[in-house]
């Protein structure tokens, strides 16, 4: 079974993540790391093919030529492949033109099944993946906490606002795994240091497809509005009484 | 004139309180009910009510949906379709953005018939967006709107049912259906809420001592429901419930955003975390850096004491 993971390199949470003033977009120029949520999908694709046996498991991003480095987490997890489209055209591509571009690399990779971590850890809309789904024209099925697969179809328990559903498919599918769905692994020395090794490949807009429409825009920010007062004490022994001084003082007890 | 659309999503025979916001809050919107035997929800909401009714719908998945109201959008003209924030809106909105070549901006708080407001980056920065595309699509922020006032005869419609090929491969085993455990939190004056940083599942034990001593219900947070250390009846946030007690206490929540628009509508927020960065803290009326092993069963010894 061939599976194909999509990950974002997102700016480090560490250092920090804001728009850049003059693009209003977000501030990528610092150090990039793939997004939490998608070790996640990366670590469902490994135990995938470890259980059937055999199999192959392929990243796919898009983004800036530096998000390469940012892939190398993914294969020295155990993934087998890297695949980043990059191009300029693509800059400030919104849900269309990143769908459309993803798309255009899964057709070239033809996976059995498509994987996406539950969000990106920049504050996305989290729901990629039914856009995506929706250009390859295969059935998607989001919010997956269980995962199954069985001969040519899958089941996956989604958690909705309501509780649980299990949703069967045929295969080829796409699906959004949440991080309730495993531990994902630490790379070892050994898959580190052989990650820089394993095929990387970029292919431009044109390999895809070309770049998408963009269908939003950013007409202005603004910073948020004032919140009450919030107070924070570090414990020094009496944070239980300063709470209870504090559930007082407001009346809650 | 902006001609615009509104999904009402609908479960166990109401419409979601979400979408009946969504509604009230454009004026002229129009709705659209996809589903099986949903046609009596369409009534008394004042205004044009599309029903696609069929048992092909029947099951709440996002592809069938695309394709009804793609067409639907098409044949009627409708240049904005408008969402309340779901796990099935969102994937709706997004093969229907696709589907379309529409944009789509989430995260919404406010429209005014051309742009939105969309605070992002953990609420750091407000963000005014907008289309360029010939329809809009967006999607409301969880708890972003009132239900407002929606009354009156609806014109109810008919919109017909064509699927695409890949619309039906993924098909339902067994759906949801709201289980109910206990005292619901929606209604609780106090909550005290459970996250990850309770370090094990036995620890809940500490936030349900503290939730007696207070006279309240304890909540969790998707994590730890999702890692089965507590019920998903009690999960608040995105895909659980939205609270607006008189007191919140979070114990070992970070305050992720998807936790965050379940309860920011708090009267007052008390944190307890040991990561002095967790986002919770700018929010919190009041946040405590410190060991919530240490520090709640203490806190439970003297609110009793100062209840008995």
């Amino acid at each position: 079974m061939k599976i194909a993971v999509c990950v974002k390199a997102v700016p480090d949470a560490a250092a920090g993540r804001r728009l850049d003033p003059t693009t209003n977009r977000l501030d990528r120029s610092g150090e990039l790391a793939i997004s939490d949520f998608d070790t996640y999908a990366v670590e469902e694709a490994l135990k995938l093919k470890e259980s059937a046996g055999d199999g192959e498991v392929v990243v796919v991003s898009m983004g800036p030529a530096r998000a390469l480095d940012a892939l190398r987490k993914a294969l020295a997890m155990g993934a087998d492949r890297a695949v980043l489209v990059t191009d300029s055209a693509l800059e400030g591509s919104d849900l269309l033109g990143t769908s459309k571009a993803l798309a255009g690399a899964l057709e070239r990779e033809g996976a059995d099944l498509v994987l996406f971590g539950q969000q990106s850890a920049d504050g996305g809309g989290a729901c990629l993946w039914a856009a995506v789904a929706e250009r390859l024209r295969r059935p998607v099925i989001s919010q997956v906490s269980e995962l199954t697969v069985e001969g040519s179809s899958l089941t996956g328990k989604r958690q909705t606002e309501f509780g649980y559903d299990t949703i069967r498919s045929e295969l080829p599918a796409v699906v959004a795994v949440s991080d309730a769905i495993n531990s994902p692994r630490y790379p070892s020395l050994k898959g580190i240091m052989g990650a820089k090794k394993k095929p990387q490949e970029t292919f431009s807009a044109a390999d895809v497809g070309g770049a998408g429409p963009v269908g939003t825009t950013v007409v202005a920010t603004s910073p948020p509005p004032p919140r009450g007062e919030a107070r924070k004490v570090e414990d020094d022994g009496s944070a239980a009484e300063k709470i209870v001084e504090f559930l007082a003082e407001k009346r809650l007890i | 004139m902006a001609k615009t659309l509104v999904f009402l999503e609908h479960h166990e025979g109401a419409v979601q309180k979400g979408a009946l916001g969504v509604l009230a809050k454009v004026p002229d919107a129009h709705g659209a009910l996809v589903g099986s035997g949903v046609r009596a929800l369409a009534n008394g909401l004042g205004t044009t009510v599309w029903v696609i009714d069929d048992d092909s719908l029947a099951a709440p998945l996002p592809q069938p949906r695309v394709d009804v109201l793609a067409k639907l959008v098409r044949d009627e003209g409708y240049d904005t379709v408008l969402f309340a924030q779901s796990v099935l809106a969102a994937d709706v909105a997004a093969g229907l953005a696709a589907r379309l070549e529409a944009g789509l901006n989430w995260g919404l708080v406010d429209f005014d018939g051309e742009n939105g407001r969309a605070p992002a980056l953990q609420d750091t920065v407000v963000v005014d967006v907008g289309w360029t595309s010939d329809v809009r699509i967006g999607i409301f922020r969880a708890g972003a709107l009132d239900a407002g006032e929606l009354g009156g005869p609806s014109d109810v419609r008919d919109a017909a049912v064509e699927l695409e090929s890949f619309s039906s491969l993924a098909t339902m085993v067994e759906q949801a259906h709201a289980e109910q455990q206990g005292p619901s939190i929606e209604e609780a004056d106090v909550i005290v809420a459970g996250g990850r940083g309770l370090g094990q599942p036995e620890n809940f034990s500490l936030a349900e001592e503290l939730a007696k001593a207070l006279g309240g219900a304890v909540a969790a947070t998707r994590a730890v429901v999702d890692a089965g250390w507590y019920p998903y009846s009690a999960q608040v946030g995105q895909t659980g419930k939205t609270v607006a007690p008189k007191l919140y206490v979070a114990l070992g929540i970070s305050g992720a955003i998807q936790h965050k628009v379940g309860m920011q509508g708090s009267n007052v927020i008390v944190a307890i975390n040991k990561d002095p960065n967790a986002p919770i803290f700018e929010f919190a009326d009041l946040g405590v850096v410190g060991d919530l092993h240490e520090i709640v069963p203490k806190l439970t010894e003297l609110v009793r004491a100062r209840r008995s």
